[in-house]
């Protein structure tokens, strides 16, 4: 259990996807600049992650490796990602239509989260568990909501702020970034 | 919009619409792989040549492929080049392919590609697209470098891994860490925006 707990913790804070690993910035800045956004990105990317970290898993462990076709792994994850972002938004509309109308924009999107298909990567090459597979799919996509929602309350107050007019924008997004970075830094040796 | 010429298509991906600081795409990459010279510069050729590729093979393929599963098509274009990139970094430059680790098969869904894919190459000829590819390429190519140099000068003191100013410069740690690539970044799309014009 104990391990299962520090995995976690080195998730979400120690390795933070965004800010520390620098993965799926695109939606980070792109998503941020409203909390209503945010929190519907955050919810969607954990969703998505913890089905397509097990999914691509399982295709790794008794397809790909099996079968010597590991060089493959690109193409398989990321179509698997694809199809199976397709499946859950076909899902969703017919059976839980609230989920849907609060996730629909963002599970597009997510597709191309160079997070989603990075953690899948990670959990591959630091060669995790099922178990530890499923627990780190949870907890990185975590990690990512609670930068993104912190990002997004800090950009909220920005908006508010006299800003020199070329650092507008993305540009003091990404230099408030990098102070959050910079706090999540701080966990660096916990674990 | 007039009709550009293949030079200008070419021209607009080094100046007026290059990718990570004008059109803000494939921030990713920028963002991890500029802690040294030799990253950023290998990143950005691997980029390079994948978007070529894509641009020059969808644009060949663009009557072809439906409309509705436009979407997946690019993809499995994207990811057969970026495997091809991989499988040769890792036969001649494994050193830099170690490095640069995870960051070579997440080119696919580094938003360039299929951006280019999508905004250009769907709808031009090929040499259009051919020369589309290699501007945006060449753009990312150089702004990548440009971070990497500032990053690794200021934060290491070396260039491409050899020492810059005699060792009474101390070098400020700061740079090549992650909150130092957030900044640095930040203070580059600033001065962009500066300069510029649109």
């Amino acid at each position: 259990m104990g391990d299962y707990f520090a995995l976690v913790v080195a998730c979400i804070f120690v390795n933070n996807i965004l800010l520390i690993q620098y993965l799926g910035n695109c939606p980070f800045l792109g998503t941020s600049k409203r909390m209503e956004t945010a929190v519907g990105m955050a919810m969607g990317v954990v969703f998505v992650l913890v089905m397509a970290g097990a999914a691509t898993w399982i295709v790794w462990t008794y397809i790909l490796k099996p079968f010597g076709m590991e060089f493959l792994r690109t193409l398989a994850f990321i179509l698997l990602i694809a199809t199976l972002v397709q499946f859950v938004e076909m899902f969703l509309k017919k059976n839980v239509p609230a989920l849907y109308t609060a996730l629909g924009i963002y599970l597009p999107l997510i597709t191309t989260n160079c997070a989603v298909l990075g953690v899948c990567f990670i959990n591959i090459d630091k060669e995790y568990t099922f178990m530890q597979t499923l627990v780190s799919s949870f907890a990185y996509p975590v990690g990512f909501g609670l930068a993104l929602i912190l990002l997004a309350g800090l950009r909220e107050r920005i908006l508010l702020a006299r800003v020199p007019k070329p650092l507008q924008d993305t540009s003091i997004g990404l230099i408030t970034a990098g102070m959050m970075s910079l706090a999540f830094f701080g966990f660096k040796g916990m674990v | 919009m007039a009709k550009k010429t293949v030079f200008q298509e070419f021209t607009k991906g080094l100046w007026s619409e290059v990718p990570p600081y004008r059109l803000v795409l494939g921030l990713c990459p920028t963002l991890a792989m500029t802690k040294g010279v030799d990253n950023g510069f290998g990143m950005g050729i691997a980029v390079t040549f994948v978007l070529v590729c894509s641009n020059v093979l969808i644009s060949a393929l663009r009557k072809v492929i439906p409309k509705n599963v436009r979407i997946s098509c690019f993809i499995v274009v994207v990811a057969t080049f970026v495997i091809i990139v991989e499988l040769v970094m890792q036969a001649f430059t494994y050193p830099l392919f170690l490095q640069m680790g995870i960051f070579i098969p997440l080119i696919v869904v580094n938003c360039i590609p299929l951006g280019r894919a999508e905004a250009f190459a769907y709808k031009n000829g090929i040499v259009a697209s051919f020369a589309d590819g290699l501007g945006m390429g060449l753009g990312y190519t150089i702004s990548l470098t440009i971070l990497a140099i500032i990053r690794e000068i200021l934060g290491n003191n070396t260039f491409w891994n050899h020492q810059v100013f005699s060792s009474v410069f101390q070098p400020f740690a700061f740079m090549v860490t992650a909150p130092g690539a957030f900044v640095c970044l930040g203070l580059m799309l600033c001065l962009m925006n500066m300069l510029g014009k649109k």
